[in-house]
C-alpha cells in the first residue's frame, strides 16, 4: 500500500469515466459535477454530458429513458441523493425494467466529514443491495476504481457504484484486475479475516501491518463487489481463519457485514463481528476524527482483533 | 397502416372501449374511468400518428410512447391488441397469475410497451431521456407521453418539464388527460389545480401549449399535427376528457376510478357500447 500518494475514489471515477471509449455513454449530473468529478468527462465530451440540475428523481428518469434507447447512462450525485432521494425511481424505472443505468454515489459514508449527517450516506449499500437486478460495487482505491468502472461500463444491467470523498492510499499495483462478483484477498494470515469495503480497506491494511509486528497474522479481504458477492471466498476464509470481522463505512444493518452474515448463516455458521456505524446517523468533524469516533479506523480494528485473540 | 378517416378511428376507439370493459370484467379489477377517458388519444396515436410497426416492436427508429399514468394499462393493452401487437384473446388474461399483461405495463413482457411504468410522476423524465437520445443520434423519432391530471401533483413532473424545455425537445409531445377526477375526488380540490391555469403553467415552463377536447378524434389529430410542426420547444396538449367516457353511467363518476362492475353493470356497459358500434357502422 502506497500511503504517500493519496487519491479519492471520486477522482479516480471521474478520470475513468473520461477514459471510456464507448460513444453510447452519456453522463448525467445534478449540479455537483465539480464534486463528483464528472466535470472531467464534461470537458472532454460536452455533447454527451447532461446537466440535469438539482433534480435527482428527474435525473434517474432521464437516464432510464436514455437506457431504453440503447444509451449507457452514468448518473452521479452524492450517495445520499443518488440513492435515498430517488429510491422509488430507481426501483420502478431502473431495477424492475432492468435498464442499463449506472448510478454512481460519491461522498458516501462518514468520511464526507464536515458536511455532517444529512450528507453522510450510511444506508446506500443496504438500499441498493435489496433491489432485484441491481449490481452493487464499492471500490477501495484508485486502481480498483478505474478498473471496475470500465468493467461496469461493459456489464449490462442496473449498477450502483459507491465512491468516497476522502483521499485514500493506493492499494493495488497497476496490473491488478478486478472482476464483478469477486473479492481480493490480501495476505494469508490465519488468525483472522478482516472483510472490508470502500474507504476503510486501507484502515484494515494498516491494522494488518501493525498486528503482524505483534505476531498476529490476519488477512484482509477487499469486498469491492457487494452484489454479487464472492461467496466462495467468504466460505474459504471462514474455513481457513479463526476469527471473522467485517468493517465498513456504512451502517452495520444491511451492508457488507449483513451480506457476509447471510452467507455464513446459510452455509457455514460461524461468529462474525460486524464493525461499522452502529444504527446511528453521522455528524460533522474531520474524516479522521469521525473514523476514530465511530470506531472504524485501524486502531479500532487492532483493538477488536486483540480482544478476539 | 395509417387510418386517416375520423369515422374509422371512432369505430376503432369504440372497439377498444369494448375490450377495456371486457378486460376489467374478467379481471374483476382495473381502472375503467381513466382508461375510457384516454381511449381516443391512444387510438389516434397508435392508428394515425405514431411511426410504428407491430411486427418490429423493438425497431430503434420507431416513435416511442410513455404511459406515465400506468394504471391505464387496460386501455394501452386493448389498443396494442387492436393494432396487432398480440392476440386479442390474451386480453382476457389481464391481471391474471402468470399473464404477461400485468396490472401495470412491463416493457420486458408486453410487445409494444416501450417502457415500464406504474409509479406515478416518472414518465415525463423517461420521455425526456428518449427524446434526448433521438436528438443525440439524429434518429428523428418522436416521443409521446400521456400524463394524468392528478399525476401533476407529483413534483417530478415539474422537474421534468424544466428538462424538456432546457433541451428544446420539439420531438416530445406531452398529453395531459384532464378527466378532472382522481381516486379521492375532484382533482381541483385534492390539491390546488385550477383547470384554467394548466395552460399558463405549461407555457411558463417553456412549452407550446394546446387545449383541446380530448375525446374528439378530429381535435386530437389536429393537435398532434400542430405539435409536429412546432420547432424549438416541446408541446403539451391539454386534453379535456370525460372520465368513464362512452359508458354513460360511469361518466364523470369518481367511483369508477378503480372499481370492477357487477354482472348487471357489465351487461349495461357492453350493451351501450355495442349500440354505439352499430350506429357508427350505419353512418
Amino acid at each position: 500500500m502506497n500511503s504517500k500518494k493519496l487519491i479519492a475514489t471520486r477522482e479516480s471515477f471521474g478520470n475513468a469515466l473520461a477514459d471510456l471509449e464507448d460513444d453510447r455513454i452519456v453522463v448525467l449530473d445534478a449540479d455537483l459535477s465539480s464534486s463528483t468529478k464528472t466535470d472531467i468527462f464534461e470537458k472532454k465530451y460536452p455533447e454527451r454530458f447532461i446537466e440535469n440540475g438539482i433534480a435527482e428523481a428527474d435525473m434517474i428518469g432521464t437516464a432510464a429513458g436514455l437506457a431504453s434507447c440503447d444509451k449507457i447512462p452514468f448518473v452521479a450525485s452524492f450517495a445520499a441523493f443518488a440513492t435515498g432521494r430517488c429510491y422509488d425511481q430507481i426501483r420502478a424505472s431502473i431495477a424492475y425494467p432492468k435498464l442499463n443505468v449506472k448510478i454512481c454515489g460519491t461522498h458516501s459514508g462518514i468520511t464526507v466529514g464536515e458536511d455532517g449527517a444529512t450528507h453522510q450516506m450510511l444506508e446506500d449499500l443496504s438500499l441498493m443491495r435489496t433491489l432485484p437486478n441491481m449490481t452493487v460495487i464499492s471500490p477501495s482505491d484508485d486502481v480498483s476504481t478505474r478498473k471496475i468502472i470500465s468493467e461496469v461500463a461493459r456489464h449490462s444491467g442496473p449498477t450502483y457504484v459507491r465512491l468516497s470523498r476522502m483521499k485514500t492510499p493506493i492499494i493495488y499495483a497497476e496490473n491488478e484486475e478486478f472482476e464483478i462478483g469477486k473479492g481480493k484477498q490480501i495476505g494469508n494470515g490465519k488468525d483472522a479475516t478482516i472483510f472490508a469495503t470502500g474507504d476503510v480497506v486501507c484502515e484494515a491494511i494498516k491494522a494488518q501491518e501493525f498486528l503482524k509486528t505483534k505476531g498476529i497474522n490476519v488477512r484482509v479481504v477487499d469486498m469491492y463487489s457487494i452484489k454479487p458477492i464472492d461467496k466462495e471466498l467468504v466460505l474459504k476464509c471462514a474455513e481457513e481463519t479463526n476469527n471473522l470481522i467485517s468493517i465498513e463505512d456504512h451502517s452495520i444493518i444491511g451492508g457488507l457485514g449483513s451480506a457476509i452474515a447471510e452467507i455464513l448463516c446459510d452455509e457455514y455458521p460461524k461468529k462474525l463481528v460486524r464493525m461499522g456505524i452502529n444504527d446511528t446517523f453521522g455528524k460533522s468533524g474531520t474524516p479522521e476524527q469521525l473514523l476514530s469516533h465511530f470506531k472504524i479506523d485501524a486502531n479500532a480494528i487492532i483493538e477488536k482483533v486483540k480482544e478476539m485473540m | 397502416m395509417k387510418v386517416t378517416k375520423v369515422k374509422a378511428l371512432e369505430r376503432i376507439a369504440n372497439k377498444i372501449r369494448i375490450d377495456i370493459v371486457e378486460e376489467v370484467n374478467q379481471a374483476k379489477s382495473g381502472h375503467l374511468g381513466g382508461s375510457l377517458s384516454c381511449t381516443d388519444i391512444l387510438t389516434v396515436l397508435y392508428f394515425n400518428e405514431m411511426n410504428i410497426s407491430p411486427d418490429k416492436p423493438k425497431d430503434l427508429l420507431r416513435d416511442r410512447f410513455v404511459l406515465s399514468k400506468g394504471h391505464a394499462s387496460t386501455a394501452l393493452y386493448a389498443t396494442l391488441a387492436e393494432r396487432g401487437y398480440f392476440p386479442k384473446e390474451d386480453l382476457l388474461k389481464f391481471r391474471k397469475f402468470e399473464s404477461y399483461l400485468q396490472g401495470h405495463p412491463d416493457m420486458n413482457k408486453v410487445p409494444g410497451v416501450d417502457i415500464t411504468t406504474g409509479s406515478l410522476g416518472q414518465g415525463l423524465s423517461i420521455a425526456n431521456g428518449m427524446a434526448i437520445a433521438s436528438k443525440m443520434n439524429k434518429a428523428g423519432y418522436r416521443v409521446y407521453c400521456l400524463i394524468g391530471d392528478g399525476e401533476l401533483q407529483e413534483g417530478q413532473i415539474w422537474e421534468a418539464m424544466m428538462t424538456s424545455s432546457k433541451y428544446k425537445l420539439d420531438n416530445l409531445c406531452v398529453i395531459i388527460d384532464c378527466n378532472k377526477l382522481q381516486l379521492t375526488g375532484e382533482t381541483e380540490k385534492v390539491k390546488e389545480l385550477n383547470y384554467e391555469s394548466i395552460e399558463d403553467r405549461f407555457n411558463s415552463f417553456g412549452f407550446n401549449t394546446i387545449t383541446i377536447d380530448g375525446n374528439n378524434i378530429d381535435s386530437v389529430m389536429s393537435a398532434f399535427s400542430v405539435a409536429e410542426r412546432t420547432k424549438g420547444l416541446p408541446t403539451a396538449i391539454i386534453a379535456r376528457t370525460v372520465k368513464g367516457k362512452g359508458v354513460s353511467f360511469m361518466e364523470n363518476k369518481v367511483e369508477w376510478h378503480g372499481k370492477a362492475m357487477n354482472d348487471e353493470e357489465y351487461k349495461k356497459a357492453i350493451e351501450e357500447l355495442k349500440t354505439k358500434e352499430r350506429s357508427l357502422e350505419d353512418e
